[in-house]
């Protein structure tokens, strides 16, 4: 059952095949089982079950609220929830329990999705491994996948396999994983830079960024105001599109939001494939591009270019200046938004109390890790009155010419771009922790974060597996607020591709028998 | 959310602590000014000669002063600039803080239509250029009373500019004649106003009250073309009424509602000006009056002396330097012209439409009232100086058939002088319009003779609900209409006195002002002297 798409079990649930309150027991109970993966930080278990008790009121009543009632669902630790502690991974946050749901929770809880719980990232989403947040790092449930172990045994010859554990990516690593290991059914992520597509890539599920303005983003704790889009994780494309639908609309509570009324996100089987065009842009091959990748994106294009569609290379040429302007606008952006942890109104406060300047430092020291306070460091010289116009104004600028490097595209007659999401499949912590972490996300955000810039949907979608047994993952990318378009493109992809489910299940028992023996807390559960 | 603190020692900045009680405590350029004062009102222009600063003596180098304004209204709006909290002066602190005001992370401003109604609306009384799209910043500082660690502001593209402000001075000998003198405005922006902190340095604390925060403020910025500090007040003052004409911001400078930041240099006329200092958080037109002129004359003492100015505002606040304010988009202005076809009349905002309901601004009332009743200049202005004068004035012209020149002098200075004796407002003043219509219409046909009239007023004011006939039956202090009984009067004072009869016809004219006073004694005071005089003359010729 709870291998299933979330519109199988929506279906099950309406067929009375399953309660939602078994369904809630049975994720809680493989929450617990998969707790090695650090995937929640926190773990609702009470709500969950009352809501879900409240979900088999509605279902016997034949009341029930549409097709996320009784759906167990996870959240990015970066949204806020009324009730549930919401920490962003840092210690700033620690304890902070908001007094509000951000909107997109509190569209899910309007149709009756169970809240499991919160799940894991990089301190304040800044990092692309899922690795850099106070609760540490984020395993991928694909390390413990028969396909990768076998994969593994047949090269390495007996070495512990479990110190090769693999990162999630990030920074919506918990999210990702907690959909990819079935403990729920969808997430939410945040995506600033591609903190959604990127551990979806690697842990072999659906990540959606959806254009910006689409969705609320009222209640997500801030990385780049302009940038951020909370991101929905899901086993498939249609899933993606079932909670876009509930997600979309305009917020006013978020003034960035789009007024229109927004379409319904049913995605129709695309049949004439001679209409669509598809750009590859060129730009996007580089050398640090695996050649496993690279290969699957060829194989991609010829896919649609077999099937009728056109293919063709596109230029996108600012894209090599994306990730220095990104660098700028990001970290100026950051310095500005954290200038609100102080101590005072809420989050942690020092015991300092000889000045109000030194309670603020000392809290922020003891607060922010060093990737944070990095961030902040380099925003304050960047948005310093002599530097404003050297960095931060020609940030913009430069912006404004990557996001026109799209409309030009677009306009030229490109229905979607098709371009990898990641470099290569995920890569063993060991291996990832060796660089820090700006260089790691300059690196992993490649591909996706020019997209942010310009404020476009964009979709990663699995496509096979690597010579390792790892998911790669594809990504389209539409037209701004074309995020129908995009989808119906990306599912009939996701239809060619028939990428294979994770096979979890024996290992991971016999993983969290290994776990069980070491000194693991219990479990906690709020 | 009281934080054991010491509060920040400012750089240098100047402060002038006005207002009878007023504690003025903060160092920035987030406005703030939470004194309060007893005193009921604003002062009136200042109408006495200040210090007069640029008056160079003999042999001495000429100065001139140059002074500009940074004003910050707080607006007459039911909730804050970017979230529903309620704004109210008097709640207990802390009461009226939404999760944005608190700056919970995760919270978005969301711009509030009434005030930006009103920033345009004021824009338009100042003349300015509404500016059809405007943007919003951020400007950076570490405050205790700034939750989110910075203000939301407009620097780079206001909603207003290039506007003017007239404004009228006294000038002349005996200052009675009224000039009229404009300066320019740059701009209007919107922003948001701070929190309050007050520093408990008994117990080492700072204590933090966030109803303020998030308060919208209009930044109104004067360009440096005032010359002392009374052209400051008079501006100011002008300003006042012209935002509580428009309703836009109730502007009582006692209360907060209207801070004024002046900068103020020297310099010899012909030569560059001088360097710039800053007299913050001034709340009374006098104190701002005053301030200013004392730092012009301290600027001179100094240059003239061999010292140096220094500019001791600069401070660190302002090195870290303003972003966009990423989560409100680009504020977009209509007019009738340029509204998109089919828009929701709500969801949009139309200078043209708010340009029609704009009310008289007091200027155009001060015209009026000088046409229509023949008014002295200043005289209008005294009119529109004390909330209610004016409606109180037209009041009583309505009811009574006095002359308005009577009317005028008598609401401008019986009226108003008992007002300013006992310190209350008009609407608290015990006789009513119609009291002193009734009042001035007896004194027209000549019922009353004129002290009389001032008896009533005076009694008027101390028994509240007797009319004026009352009083007047009541005292006797009617005027004698039976001319019979007044010829008799005058007859048998003339047969009482004739020494003096004899000193009038041997041509002493004081002598029948004597006579016309013991006539007037007899009369308890209740007949015309011009009657009198009359009948007198007429009696001592026959």
């Amino acid at each position: 059952m709870l291998g299933r798409t979330l519109r199988e079990v929506s279906a099950a649930l309406k067929q009375g095949q399953v309660t939602p309150t078994e369904l809630c027991q049975r994720c809680l109970s493989l929450i617990k089982k998969t707790k090695f993966l650090n995937a929640y930080i926190t773990v609702s278990e009470e709500v969950a079950l009352k809501q879900a008790e409240e979900s088999e009121k509605r279902y016997k009543k034949g009341h029930s609220l549409g097709d996320l009632d009784g759906i167990p669902v996870a959240v990015k630790d970066n949204f806020s929830t009324a009730g549930i502690e919401t920490t962003c991974a840092s210690n700033m946050l620690k304890g902070y329990v908001p007094p509000y749901n951000a909107t997109v929770v509190q569209k899910l809880l309007d149709q009756g999705a169970l809240l499991m719980g919160k799940t894991n990232l990089d301190e304040f989403a800044m990092g692309s491994g899922s690795t850099d947040g106070i609760f540490g790092p984020v395993k991928n449930p694909w390390s413990y996948s028969k396909q990768y172990r076998e994969k593994r045994k047949q090269k390495s010859h007996g070495k512990n396999e479990d110190s090769h554990w693999l990162i999630t990516g990030g920074s919506s690593g918990g999210s990702a994983a907690a959909v990819s290991a079935f403990t729920c059914f969808a997430a939410l992520g945040s995506d600033t830079g591609g903190s959604t597509r990127n551990p979806a890539a690697h842990c072999g599920v659906v990540g959606l960024k959806p254009s910006y303005g689409l969705v609320s983003r009222h209640g997500l704790i801030p990385l780049v105001n302009s940038m951020d889009v909370p991101g929905i994780l899901t086993r498939c494309v249609d899933d993606a599109a079932i909670v876009l639908g509930i997600l979309a609309g305009h917020d006013p509570k978020d003034s960035t939001t789009i007024q229109d009324p927004v379409k319904p996100f049913t995605l129709p089987s695309l049949t004439d494939m001679s209409k669509l065009c598809i750009g590859i842009p060129k730009e996007y091959l580089t050398p640090e591009l695996s050649s496993e990748v690279q290969s699957l994106w060829s194989k991609a294009a010829n896919l649609f270019e077999s099937e009728g569609a056109k293919v063709i290379e596109v230029s996108l040429p600012h894209t090599s200046y994306s990730i220095v302007c990104y660098h700028v606008l990001c970290t100026s952006e950051v310095a500005s938004n954290m200038a609100r942890f102080d101590g005072l109104e809420y989050g942690h406060r020092c015991d300092i109390d000889v000045s109000t300047e030194a309670m603020y430092a000392a809290t922020r020291r003891e607060g922010f890790n060093d990737v944070v306070r990095g961030r902040i460091l380099s925003g304050n010289f960047f948005l310093l009155k002599e530097n404003y116009e050297n960095y931060f104004v020609k940030a913009q600028k430069v912006r404004r010419l990557i996001a026109r490097d799209f409309v030009n595209v677009f306009n030229s007659g490109v229905d979607v771009l098709l371009t990898p999401t990641t470099l290569s499949e995920a890569v063993p912590h060991t291996e990832f922790i060796r660089e820090d972490n700006r260089t790691r996300s300059a690196q992993d955000d490649l591909f996706t974060q020019a997209v942010n810039m310009a404020g476009l949907p964009a979709v990663s979608v699995p496509m096979a597996l690597s010579s390792q047994g790892l998911p790669i993952g594809l990504q389209f990318i539409g037209r701004a607020f074309c995020d129908q378009q995009l989808l119906t493109v990306a599912k009939w992809f996701e239809k060619q591709v028939q990428f294979p489910v994770i096979q979890l299940q024996e290992l991971m028992d016999d993983c969290s028998s290994v776990f069980e023996n070491e000194k693991l807390a219990s479990v906690s559960l709020k | 959310m009281a934080t054991p603190v010491l509060r920040w020692c400012c750089p240098g900045r100047r402060w002038v602590f006005a207002g009878i009680g007023g504690v003025s405590r903060h160092g920035r350029g987030v406005p703030t000014g939470s004194t309060s004062s007893g005193k009921r009102g604003q002062s009136s222009v200042a109408q006495q000669p200040l210090i007069t600063a640029q008056k160079p003596r003999k042999g001495e180098r000429e100065w001139a002063a140059v002074v500009g304004l940074e004003i910050h209204a707080q607006i007459a709006s039911n909730s804050k600039l970017f979230s529903g909290s309620q704004v109210d002066f008097a709640a207990p602190p802390n009461s009226l803080v939404s999760f944005f005001d608190a700056s919970l992370p995760g919270t978005l401003p969301v711009l509030n239509r009434r005030c930006v109604e009103a920033a345009v609306m004021t824009g338009l009384a100042l003349d300015c250029h509404i500016n059809r799209r405007s943007l919003f910043d951020r400007k950076h500082y570490f405050y205790a009373d700034l939750p989110a660690g910075y203000q939301i502001t407009q620097q780079r593209l206001p909603i207003a500019v290039n506007g003017s402000l007239a404004y009228s001075v006294c000038v002349g000998k005996r200052r009675s004649q009224m000039v009229t003198r404009t300066a320019r405005v740059k701009q209007i922006q919107l922003e948001q106003d701070s929190g309050k902190s007050l520093h408990d340095s008994l117990r080492s604390q700072t204590l933090i009250d966030l109803n303020r925060a998030g308060v919208g403020l209009l930044e109104v910025v004067l360009e440096p073309d005032m010359s002392c500090g009374e052209e400051a007040a008079a501006a100011v003052r002008e300003l006042q009424l012209i935002l509580q004409a428009l309703g836009t911001s109730q502007a009582n400078m006692a209360e907060g509602q209207l801070r004024v930041d002046a900068n103020i240099s020297v310099h010899n006329p012909g030569e560059p000006l001088g360097i710039r200092t800053e007299v913050k958080n001034l709340n009374s037109a006098r104190f701002l009056a005053k301030a200013i002129d004392y730092e012009i004359q301290r600027q001179i003492n100094e240059l003239e002396n061999g010292g140096k100015i220094l500019n001791e505002t600069r401070s660190f606040d302002y090195k870290l330097g303003l972003m966009p304010e990423p989560n409100l988009p680009p504020l977009l202005l209509y007019d009738s012209g340029s509204l998109p076809p089919g828009t929701d009349p709500q969801q949009v905002i139309n200078i043209d439409q708010l340009r029609e309901q704009l009310p008289e601004l007091p200027r155009v009332t001060r015209e009026k009232l000088v046409q229509q009743y023949g008014m002295l200049p200043e005289h209008s202005f005294a009119l529109l100086n004390e909330v209610g004068l004016l409606e109180f004035f037209q009041n009583v012209i309505k009811e009574t058939r006095a002359e308005p020149k009577k009317v005028t002098s008598w609401v401008l200075n019986t009226f108003l002088g008992f007002l300013k004796q006992q310190n209350l407002a008009v609407s608290e003043s015990p006789v009513t319009p119609s009291a002193l219509a009734e009042l001035l219409d007896l004194l027209d046909r000549k019922a009353i003779s004129s002290s009389a009239a001032k008896q009533v007023f005076q009694e008027l004011w101390r028994s509240k609900g007797k009319t004026p006939a009352q009083i007047v039956a009541e005292k006797q202090l009617e005027l004698m209409q039976d001319a019979e009984a007044l010829e008799q009067l005058c007859c048998s004072t003339l047969e009482a006195h004739p020494q003096v009869v004899t000193d009038v016809k041997k041509g002493n004219p004081r002598a029948i002002n004597k006579l016309i006073g013991l006539v007037r004694r007899a009369t308890l005071g209740r007949a015309d002297p011009t009657v009198i005089k009359e009948v007198l003359e007429r009696q001592l010729s026959s």
